[in-house]
């Protein structure tokens, strides 16, 4: 009896692994086939490189590049933010606060991760909006650096907790060692222990990045979505994923404009991937 | 053993909400409306109004642009569509090539407002001028007899009726192919709703909405044709003579003649009393 169980549980979370890498499988094909629909009419020099983002003119024009900006001024800014804080705060949680606290601010930055980001985009737009606006004498808050600022901190439970659990993993040995040499509890930390945890840093960092360039909700309500060429953070930008979700209700199955989208999600897709494929090798260098 | 029953317990659950929600969706009276955001409150009073005269009836209104509910039309996912612009040629084709007709049937009419911040001196604006600020030939408050600042141009989203509109009959002063295009720093709002908070607490900025969102923390702009006609202000009544020259028609759109229900709700549309709700929602009735 009891063997039968096995065998069939074994099965079980064969066919689960097995069906959710087939999803992401299925998910590829289908971006890059409908994607693809559009190079047939529209040349993908342009398509990348084109400065003007026009979908619904006549003749259309799908050039990406200040979206591809957009997402990129605002994912820059974004990790400049959430890099410092996230590993200031993973370093202070998994080293220097113990107890209550310790699990108290573990618990916090969870819970930070539950927001769901529509809330985060509306605090942000009646509270940070007119903050930036006022402090920079600009036109408008609706700025890349709005955005910047809310999606640290939605990369911020990401970041933090992975590096958290990467120094948790640096053995005990490591500090015993450094402290009995003389060092200080904070030459230890920034000689020895975060240094012997920095795979696992550039993981986390690499997977909050992931986080905020697929954002998208927040981004499209506090960025402006204007499809300028940006120059600097305090100017409104339109991200990729904040077009891709203001447009596709309107297109019109099997349209130009509808392939355009896919492509868009196409090469949003790869940029993911390959921010992951570059946690992961962070992650595995050392083993 | 009391486990098991427990897990029956809740797979009959959910199984038997599966059936009642399938029989839900396929009730008699069941009408899904999509479409132009401008007429989303509209439908909310039609359907209100018209539910409680026949009990029997459900009715489900949402909102997304009126590309949104023309592309619901074409894809067969929604009864009656509301649009603020006409049905483009492309898309009458396309239901053509699907076997169907697109029944357009006008509702009511919406007078655009164009609207600055009441405390801008600048209060009447020719066509041209519109045109001037929203493809970016005219940047300064000063080039038009108001004070020195950069002005902030707001639009709708692309997938908004009103965008089209304003596109067609403002941007390319009513020659829909026209080449003029909005400036690529306009900002794209997701809602008129967000344009009009963003005007009352801005004094450089200038945004248009339908004329039922103007509230009194902004100022509606009087417009003219050209500087020799009239400069008129969007109100009821010269929206209804038609003396302002940015109000358009309002539609519902139809696969087919209308038959069933369906037919009940446009025929409670033009009666008087849906007429009267029209004049309700701060529209423009038809008679």
């Amino acid at each position: 009896m009891k063997r039968y169980s096995e065998w069939f549980i074994e099965r079980w979370i064969w066919a689960n692994g097995i069906f959710s890498i087939a999803a992401v499988g299925l998910i590829f094909f289908f971006l890059t086939k409908e994607g693809m629909n559009l190079f047939r009419v529209y040349p993908f020099a342009e398509f990348i490189a084109g400065k003007q983002w026009y979908p619904i003119s006549e003749p259309p024009k799908f050039g990406i590049l200040p979206l591809l900006l957009g997402s990129f001024w605002v994912t820059l800014g974004a990790t400049l933010i959430a890099v410092p804080l996230g590993v200031a705060s993973a370093v202070f949680i998994a080293e220097v606060a113990r107890g209550w606290l310790k699990e108290f601010l573990k618990a916090g930055v969870e819970v930070l991760a539950a927001i769901p980001s529509i809330v985060l985009g509306f605090v942000g737009l009646v509270t940070l909006v007119p903050m930036v606006k006022q402090s920079f004498h600009l036109p408008t808050g609706l700025t890349a650096l709005s955005g910047s600022i809310m999606l640290a901190f939605m990369a911020m439970p990401t970041v933090v907790s992975i590096i958290e659990d990467a120094l948790t993993a640096v053995p005990q040995t490591y500090r015993y060692g450094s402290i009995s040499m003389g060092a200080t509890r904070w030459q230890t930390i920034y000689r020895v222990t975060v240094p012997a945890a920095s795979s696992g840093i550039a993981a986390g960092v690499m997977l909050g990045i992931g986080r905020v360039i697929g954002e998208t909700m927040a981004v499209m309500m506090i960025t402006g979505n204007a499809a300028v060429i940006p120059h600097t953070l305090l100017q409104p930008v339109r991200t990729m994923t904040a077009t891709i979700a203001a447009e596709m209700g309107e297109t019109v199955r099997g349209s130009e404009h509808y392939f355009s989208l896919f492509a868009i999600g196409l090469v949003l897709f790869i940029i993911t991937f390959v921010i992951n494929l570059a946690a992961d090798y962070f992650l595995h260098r050392k083993k | 053993m009391r486990s098991m029953t427990r897990k029956m317990g809740v797979w009959i659950f959910s199984i038997s909400l599966l059936g009642i929600s399938s029989l839900w969706a396929k009730q008699e009276g069941f009408l899904q409306i999509k479409g132009s955001d401008t007429m989303v409150n509209l439908g909310q009073a039609w359907a209100e109004v018209f539910m409680q005269k026949y009990p029997d009836s459900s009715i489900a209104i949402t909102g997304g642009g009126s590309g949104t509910g023309i592309a619901a039309i074409l894809n067969g996912t929604c009864d009656i569509a509301q649009s603020s612009r006409e049905v483009k040629q492309k898309e009458l084709d396309e239901a053509k090539k699907q076997g169907f007709e697109i029944i357009q049937i006008q509702a009511g009419i919406d007078a655009l407002a164009v609207v600055v911040s009441p405390a801008n001196p600048v209060g009447q604006l020719t066509i041209a001028q519109l045109s001037d600020i929203f493809t970016g030939k005219i940047t300064d408050w000063s080039q038009l007899a108001g004070q020195k600042g950069a002005i902030l141009v707001l639009s709708r989203e692309r997938n908004s009726g009103t965008h089209v509109y304003f596109l067609e009959h403002v941007v390319r002063r009513g020659n829909a192919g026209g080449p003029e295009e909005f400036a690529p720093f306009v900002l794209m709002m997701p809602s008129s709703q967000a344009i009009i908070a963003e005007v009352a607490q801005n004094s450089n900025a200038i945004g248009y909405a339908g004329m039922g969102y103007v509230n009194e923390k902004v100022k509606a702009v009087a417009v003219a044709k050209d500087e020799k006609d009239l400069f008129v202000l969007p109100q009821l009544e010269s929206a209804k003579k038609g003396q302002y020259p940015i109000a358009r028609p309002l539609w519902l759109l139809i696969r087919g003649q209308p038959q069933g229900w369906v037919k009940t709700f446009v025929d409670f549309v033009l009666s008087d009393e849906g007429q009267k709700i029209v004049q309700q929602m701060d529209f423009v009735p038809l008679k």
